[in-house]
């Protein structure tokens, strides 16, 4: 059973290895520097824009929505418009609730088997606040470190840093969505070893990437806040990379090229994973179409042509019966 | 199944899973779980491939040399066809949301009933063949071989998954498992590895026009026994028409209604309210013989046979010359009609756009399919007043509503039905939240599953079902379960008969039909099942569905 969480743990930890001796001991920093998240990046455009034209390669050849409201139907009956939309609006704000709120995921609920025998089923609102809570904050995080692509930094970046550094506890101030980010991760790592369910059906490309992520956000916390990387070396490699002048400058730390290294493997991972989850929710059949099949034909671009059983030669098996219980024929005997 | 008390059957059911895990726990396929192979005979009839006798307890199947290459082929095939396929291989996080809202894993505690584990039985055999990750990293990467044991898995769990979509609703991705099942049957059906259930009805419906095999003369007989008994309640001899041309209307229902009890009572209602408008309005409706079938067992083998049987639905109406199609109580078979219908077999450009002509109500959502369902229509009729009735005679019911999945999750008609049961019934309770409208749990017999030999896997499944209703029963002293699905009307006086003695099971239009003042009628004293008819007591309808606890929306 915990080879599932081993192999990827052992996986994260080798990676550590590789950047740490590859850039202290051997002095690779180009290659963990630049290289590395050059094709890392690369790897993760092309590979995102292939597996999503993959899947829009093949066509929907129905349109088969999970209704979760009430019908659009006779004029006073109230339609739900978002869980069952009839319209084109109506499944852009199901989308974006789906995409932006989670929301079919808000339902969630756990199923309790008590005496007597009575079912119970109890709204189980944590794995949808720690999944939004991982998500936001992985996002702020992204956002956040644009400052180190932008010269100068936009202003509403540097927004963003006062929100998410409102607390102002320590120096440098505490962001609040490292800390988020980290703890959420851990939920949802812990629940997939703590509860026995999950565990069950959970593989090691479920582990892989959150211990990878946590690697990420623990590297990410240990240059802000302990080893305090030096800052301007950073943001000239990072410029570098940007304008197209890659250089190292000299005295940053191993640990930076290890962050760096954690990054370009998920970016690198993501387009051959479960990641892609990013971009097939947008693409959800049983999401993404209106529920009105009724009222307009969807086409089915390979609609097969199939063989069928025709009255007439159904006519032909029971003329005869037919007649005889006084049903009318298109043929006489 | 007999033999196993409630309480013992309760007591095998643990949500702990075992020690192994899924893909090194072996499926052992055990009686009472599984429905009999389909018979040569039936898969032949649709000249469907690799007709044979074959047991699921044999270690034999006698599967053809190549059929592992006919799976890969076949995956590829609908790889490229179906872009829920494709999608639903790849994004799954394995979150955990659906793993307990299937009412099979709820009643087995099976974890390979987890509609993520169900699903990942197929993913484990895409990673393998069809993705990099798969291929090299092996089971690190959730991959796995394609074995025999891996084809009688699929088997085994694929027909025990109803096709409901409950777990669909709570996915983040809206991955539904039901697609995965019918693209699970769709392959296995290419090694003819069908069950029974499923191919016969299918065979009969394509040679006699209903799942039953029921033929022409024979259908003609029982709905003249029908009126017999309508004659014997009411007083009022009705005259249904069949296979008339020039009706205004042709009506489709499932051949079970015709078949068996309660069914048989809801069919009665249908004739007793066609008979209704046909005097007070003059609305001409008609059976039809050849399409004597609404239910589409072909969902449950493949896109292709499901669309074979279900032409001929306006096939009918285009020789009958019929206005618009009126279908009646079911489940998959709205599924049918909802998703799939118009795009298989439309358009249907010689009907004309659903207009009720009582009340003069566009029927604005079917204008495309051109088929209305009956209690859409129901409710039309009660709201303008064109039905004179008299909810008292419901007085001896405690009902609660049981949404059927595929209206449910396929569709969404929920207010309809309450609305029509409000205003037939005077004591209608809702059973818990979690357990109706988009939330409902499946019968547990859907999708093909409701033979007799798999009663354990039936009765299990119902579980979550029967425990909703026995909430009911205890609290309000609920005693008729309503469902507007004829596999419900089929199924659930067993799953009560075992969870929760002393609940009967109706459709809708039986309640309808209870309460419908006919023309000419006797005095009546019991109700079409002969049960005493209350006493009389003054009682407004609608007052029930302005009531604050109507849960409608």
């Amino acid at each position: 059973m915990n080879e599932k969480y081993l192999y990827p743990l052992m996986a994260v930890i080798a990676l550590f290895l590789v950047a740490y001796v590859g850039v202290e001991a051997v002095g690779l920093q180009w290659l963990f520097g630049i290289i590395i998240p050059f094709m890392a990046l690369i790897t993760f455009v092309v590979g995102f824009v292939m597996r999503v034209n993959d899947w829009a390669r093949s066509p929907v050849p129905f349109a088969i929505p999970t209704t979760c409201g009430q019908q659009e139907s006779l004029p006073w009956i109230k339609p739900n418009k978002i869980d069952n939309p009839f319209t084109t609006g109506g499944v852009i704000i199901r989308m974006a609730l789906e995409i932006l709120l989670f929301r079919s995921l808000f339902r969630n609920t756990t199923c309790k088997l008590n005496e007597g025998p009575t079912i119970s089923y109890v709204w189980e609102k944590w794995l949808w606040l720690f999944s939004l809570a991982f998500h936001y904050s992985f996002l702020t995080v992204l956002v956040r470190h644009l400052r180190f692509f932008l010269e100068p930094v936009p202003s509403s970046l540097q927004i963003l840093d006062k929100l998410d550094g409102f607390l102002q506890i320590g120096l440098p101030g505490v962001m609040i969505s490292g800390v988020v980010l980290l703890a959420a991760a851990m939920f949802l790592l812990l629940r997939r070893i703590v509860i026995s369910q999950v565990r069950y059906f959970s593989l090691a490309a479920d582990f892989f990437p959150l211990f990878l992520i946590i690697a990420i956000a623990v590297s990410g916390i240990m240059m802000r806040y302990f080893t305090k990387v030096d800052i301007v070396g950073v943001k000239e490699l990072t410029m570098g990379m940007v304008t197209f002048h890659p250089h190292i400058p000299d005295g940053i730390g191993a640990i930076f090229y290890v962050h760096v290294f954690f990054v370009s493997v998920l970016l690198a991972y993501f387009p051959f994973s479960k990641l892609m989850h990013l971009g097939g929710v947008f693409l959800s059949p049983t999401r993404n179409v209106r529920c009105n099949t009724r009222a307009h034909r969807h086409i089915n671009p390979w609609n097969p042509k199939v063989k069928v059983h025709t009255y007439a030669e159904y006519e032909d098996d029971f003329r005869e019966k037919m007649i005889g219980a006084g049903l009318p024929v298109e043929k006489e005997l | 199944m007999a033999d196993l008390k409630p309480d013992e059957l309760i007591a095998r059911t643990n949500f702990t899973p075992p020690k192994t895990g899924w893909m090194d726990t072996p499926t052992v396929i055990r009686e009472g779980m599984f429905c009999y192979a389909a018979k040569p005979k039936s898969v032949a009839t649709l000249g469907l491939p690799y007709p044979r006798e074959w047991n699921p307890l044999n270690d034999d199947w006698k599967l053809p040399e190549n059929w592992k290459e006919i799976i890969i082929e076949g995956m590829k095939d609908r790889l490229e066809r179906f872009r829920t396929f494709k999608i639903f291989m790849d994004i799954c996080v394995r979150c955990g949301a659906c793993a307990d809202k299937c009412h099979f894993f709820i009643g087995t505690g099976d974890p390979k009933n987890m509609p993520v584990v169900r699903a990942e039985l197929l993913r484990s055999i895409y990673r393998n063949e069809f993705t990099k990750a798969g291929k090299i990293l092996g089971r690190i990467a959730g991959a796995r071989e394609l074995t025999l044991d891996v084809l009688k898995e699929w088997w085994y769990y694929f027909f025990q998954c109803s096709e409901c979509r409950r777990c669909s609703v709570f996915c983040p991705y809206g991955i539904d498992t039901a697609e995965i099942t019918m693209m699970g049957r769709e392959l296995l059906n290419l090694l003819g590895l069908n069950i029974d259930w499923i191919a016969t009805p299918v065979a009969n419906c394509y040679m006699t026009g209903n799942h039953m095999g029921i033929q022409p003369q024979a259908f003609v007989d029982m709905l003249d026994f029908f009126a017999d008994e309508i004659e014997d309640t009411t007083g009022v001899r009705v005259h249904p028409t069949y296979n008339k041309k020039g009706a205004d209307i042709l009506f489709t229902t499932p051949s079970g209604d015709v078949f068996g009890d309660p069914g048989t009572y809801t069919a009665m209602g249908y004739m007793i309210l066609f008979h209704y408008l046909k005097e007070r309005y003059g609305l001409d409706v008609t059976w039809s013989t050849f399409n004597s079938e609404g239910g589409n067992f072909g969902l449950f083998t493949s896109n292709e046979v499901m669309k074979r049987l279900n032409i001929k639905m306006y096939a009918e109406a285009k020789r009958l010359g019929v206005k618009w199609i009126l279908g009646g109580e079911c489940g998959h078979m709205w599924r049918a009609i909802t998703q799939y219908m118009d795009t298989m077999n439309g358009p249907a450009d010689f009907l004309e756009e659903p207009v009720n002509p009582i009340t003069g109500t566009k029927f604005e959502n079917a204008k495309s399919t051109k088929m209305v369902h009956i209690v859409e229509f129901t409710a039309d009729l009660i709201k303008h007043n064109k039905l004179e009735l008299d909810p008292s005679r419901n007085d001896n019911l405690k009902v609660t509503f049981h949404d059927s999945c595929n209206p449910a999750r396929g569709m969404g008609m929920f207010d309809e039905p309450r609305y029509v049961i409000k205003n037939v019934c005077n004591n209608f309770y809702e059973m818990p939240r979690n357990c109706i409208r988009e939330q409902t749990f499946c019968c547990g017999s859907g999708s093909g599953l409701n033979a007799s030999e798999d009663m354990e896997l039936r009765l299990s499944g119902g579980l979550p079902r029967a425990n909703a209703v026995k909430y009911v029963q205890e609290k309000h002293g609920v005693n008729m379960l309503a469902c507007i699905c004829a596999i419900d009307r089929a199924v659930l006086p067993p799953l009560m008969g075992y969870w929760v003695p002393e609940v009967d099971v109706t459709g809708i239009h039986e309640l309808v039909t209870n309460a419908l003042i006919i023309p000419g009628e006797q005095e009546k004293t019991v109700n079409l099942r002969g049960e005493d008819i209350p006493n009389k007591d003054e009682m407004d309808p609608d007052e029930y569905y302005t009531r604050p606890d109507f849960s409608g929306r």
